[in-house]
């Protein structure tokens, strides 16, 4: 599989490299949340707090001391594990769950915005530009398929952390609150410090997903980074693809990112903005009622039928 | 030689009402001691104090001689008490085996040993045949037996039982009295909360009476049973069949 | 508007993300009885209220119905695939250029003792107050009210004394949308509307209501008030553009230190 990914750019057109830029990028965002969002169950609705943080931090440094986004992309991602152990300590101290951690989380993101609407140094409303200059070293490349092997390695990052995390107690540990806290503290789960640990891991690699962003897109703006829309994107991945299971954010990013596309290719053109948001709002109802623990178990079971 | 645990001048008030009051009691080393008394007494306030879910308002608990006053659950856990819960709370989407490796992760921080560890456990309470289902589809006998050993595979030096009888009907009651037995055999204290009178008078070496949250009396089971204040609290109340007679 | 939020969070526990866009379409709907058929919006409101009160119960019956006993995360994904698939339909319907609905009562401004004051907004605070006390005479003195208020108390103590506890949800859900509906009637000739503000007017809403205490009417009143004052005295203070951090603030604050609200009850 992954050898095949390794070869696709190779092949394929530019256009389809664009896509799985796109999958891979939004499986490896979705892939962090899962820590927290699917392993914890602690839901988090503001992870786009965590994107903007970092895209911020690494384009700042850049522009104004000249340091390289390789290495603000880590400042930013640990600014991000910063506001996430904030958010997690103040969630996770005052007990807050189910509705009102998303509230929470929500509340941060929307501060985050605000600020960084109304703040001139980093652009305000209008955001911040990044000049084209082809540098490597500036995190910019003339060949889309370095970006390819970029968000490739990104997503195989996240994906070998949570695989870690699978074969490490901690995993079980935050299944075991997810399915209920209270049990799981009575068998001696310290329930505070592993959720911490998931957040803190969690928005560390989220932020780190932001200088992608940044330097992909060459733009930034506050209501496009920091903004609800950008946290339903990164949460309805793994949702769709199966909640606190190693491959759900990858499955569920395969299955949208090409609804996205084929919706934007045929909907947009004719004033039909919003028609992938529509299937994604449809496909959210139709997975919560009909498929609550996401695609995978069902893909699991299919395959196993055929090879059994 | 110290209790293994001493609960000492107890207190705990919600909104001005006592659930506990100026309660003491000990648990000695491999003992099996039952607290009962009426509904509404306070022995599932004791539980939550003892295992750390609740802080008493006053009053001090010791574990080998050591105050575990104010430590998290999972502190207390590693200290050697672990309690179940009356309604049991299982994992409902993991397989009954990694319910119990949460248990047995306690003592057993990798995986791969702590997976051994419960599957000896599951062997032990009956379990092992259904260790890949997943424990939200397990009857209510089968359920309880595995909050027994989710509890046990934490390698408690004191076993806090809240009604894991509760609802079971007679041959049920009789294996998990057995497998108690066995258990506290082993050299494992047990505390016991049970409406089911006939085990706990077959279990226990010791019985606790509270009611209104106080202590109204303590000794071996029959002289228990005999004890007027005994029969006076229960009378009236909705267990006076199943109280001794 | 927060009123009708507080009613289904209070009865059903269900946290209903699609309550902004539920007062968009009110919005919407206002706007299209103005422009098609000329009916000014403070007449208008009555039909909202009541299409609203339909999509309530169908969304009730339909979808939340069979998740009720679901986590509460399953219910907070399921609303949220509502508030998209209700947002994006206002956007596909209705473009998504600002509008602004007329009334004949638009720009009438008149001297209320020492102040100046615009008419549309005094009938709209008058009818919002009406609609929170008629709200609170049909929980307190109908039979269905009773119902309603019983089945928030204790789910399981309704059924065993034989409450149709399916039909009081939907008719309390029904309610709670058509509260929305007329409120988002009672707006609209106040301020501009697009379909993109449906999420951040859900956000405002649990502010409001999170801020008052979840499922006390009289707290969501009060919560209105709360944030409103905190909006402006941050648009005094800081910026203007700077008004919601506050309200932010504060809603992070009641979270933490009283997550049932000011005048809610401890779960």
């Amino acid at each position: 599989m992954l050898a095949a990914l390794l070869v696709l750019p190779a092949v394929a057109s530019s256009y389809i490299v664009t896509v799985f830029i796109f999958i891979f990028f939004y499986a490896y965002l979705g892939q962090a949340w899962n820590i927290v969002g699917g392993y914890a169950g602690q839901l988090s609705a503001g992870h786009a707090a965590f994107v903007g943080l970092g895209a911020y931090t690494a384009v700042v440094l850049s522009m104004w001391a000249g340091v390289s986004p390789w290495l603000g992309m880590f400042v930013g991602a640990a600014l991000s594990a910063g506001l996430g152990a904030v958010i997690g300590f103040l969630g996770f101290r005052f007990g807050l769950r189910g509705f009102y951690f998303v509230l929470l989380t929500v509340a941060f993101a929307e501060i985050c915005r605000i600020v960084a609407l109304n703040v001139d140094a980093v652009g305000g409303a209008l955001g911040l530009y990044i000049t084209f200059t082809g540098n490597p070293w500036q995190f910019q490349f003339q060949d889309n398929r370095v970006y390819y092997y970029v968000a490739l390695a990104l997503l195989v990052l996240a994906t070998g952390v949570v695989a870690l995390l699978e074969r490490h107690r901690t995993g079980l540990y935050l299944a075991a609150i997810r399915e209920d806290e209270v049990a799981s503290e009575a068998l001696g789960v310290d329930a505070f410090r592993e959720k911490m640990l998931a957040m803190v891991v969690s928005s560390f690699l989220t932020g780190l997903g932001g200088t992608f962003y940044a330097y992909y897109l060459f733009s930034l703006q506050p209501n496009a980074v920091f903004g609800i829309p950008l946290s339903v994107e990164i949460i309805i991945r793994p949702i769709v693809g199966g909640a606190g299971t190693l491959p759900g954010p990858i499955l569920g990013a395969f299955i949208l990112s090409p609804l996205q596309e084929f919706s934007r290719l045929y909907f947009s053109g004719g004033g039909w903005h919003g028609a992938h948001l529509i299937a994604y709002g449809v496909l959210l109802v139709v997975v919560v009622l009909f498929l609550p623990q996401g695609a995978y178990p069902y893909v699991r079971r299919v395959f196993g039928r055929a090879r059994a | 030689m110290t209790p293994l645990l001493e609960a000492d001048r107890l207190s705990k008030s919600f909104g001005g009402l006592h659930a506990v009051k100026d309660l003491s009691f000990d648990v000695r080393e491999g003992e099996m001691l039952a607290l009962i008394g009426p509904n509404g007494a306070g022995k599932t306030t004791v539980f939550a104090l003892l295992s750390g879910f609740l802080r008493p308002d006053g009053g001090d608990i010791r574990l080998r001689g050591r105050s575990v006053l104010g430590e998290k659950p999972h502190a207390i856990v590693a200290r050697g008490l672990c309690r179940t819960f009356q309604i049991v709370r299982p994992f409902p989407r993991l397989s009954v085996l990694r319910n119990v490796m949460v248990g047995a992760l306690a003592r057993h921080p990798q995986l791969r040993a702590a997976e051994a560890r419960a599957r000896a456990v599951l062997e032990e309470v009956g379990l092992a045949r259904a260790h890949d289902r997943p424990a939200g589809g397990l009857t209510l006998a089968e359920r309880k037996r595995l909050e027994l050993a989710r509890a046990l595979a934490t390698e408690p030096a004191l076993l806090l039982l809240d009604e894991v009888m509760a609802g079971l009907n007679d041959a049920e009651t009789e294996r998990i009295v057995d497998l108690v037995r066995r258990i506290n055999g082993r050299g494992v204290a047990i505390l016991l909360i049970e409406h089911v009178m006939r085990a706990v008078m077959a279990l226990a070496q010791r019985i606790v009476v509270i009611s209104g949250g106080e202590r109204i009396a303590e000794g071996a089971p029959d002289a228990v049973a005999r004890d007027p204040r005994v029969i006076e609290a229960y009378l009236g109340d909705e267990h006076v069949d199943a109280a001794p007679a | 508007m927060a009123v009708g939020l507080s009613l289904i969070f209070g009865v059903m526990r269900v946290v209903n993300f699609a309550h902004g866009d539920m007062m968009v379409w009110g919005m919407y709907l206002a706007w299209l009885l103005a422009a098609r058929l000329g009916v000014d919006p403070y007449l208008g409101f009555v039909v909202c209220a009541l299409a609203l009160f339909v999509a309530g119960v169908l969304i009730q019956r339909g979808l939340v119905d069979r998740i009720v006993d679901a986590p509460h995360e399953m219910q907070i994904l399921l609303m949220l695939g509502v508030a998209l698939v209700l947002e994006n339909a206002a956007l596909l319907a209705f473009g998504p250029e600002p509008r602004r609905v007329r009334s004949v009562l638009s720009g009438v401004t008149v001297w209320l003792g020492p102040l100046f004051v615009d008419v549309a907004r005094l009938v709209t605070f008058a009818v919002a107050v009406a609609l929170t006390a008629a709200l609170s005479l049909f929980l307190f003195r109908t039979d269905i009210g009773r119902s309603i208020r019983a089945a928030a108390d204790n789910t399981y103590g309704a059924l065993v004394i034989g409450t149709d506890v399916a039909r009081v949800y939907a008719i309390a859900f029904g309610v709670g949308a058509a509260c929305v509906g007329a409120a988002g009637a009672l707006v609209a000739p106040l301020v501009p509307f697009e379909p993109a503000t449906g999420l951040a007017r859900s956000v405002t809403s649990f502010n409001v209501v999170i801020v008052g205490g979840m499922g006390s009417l009289l707290g969501a009143f009060i919560g209105g008030l709360l944030v409103s004052v905190a909006e402006s005295l941050g648009a005094v203070l800081l910026a203007p553009s700077l008004k919601e951090l506050l309200s932010f603030s504060l809603l992070i604050v009641i979270l933490l230190v009283r997550p049932a609200g000011l005048l809610g009850r401890r779960g």
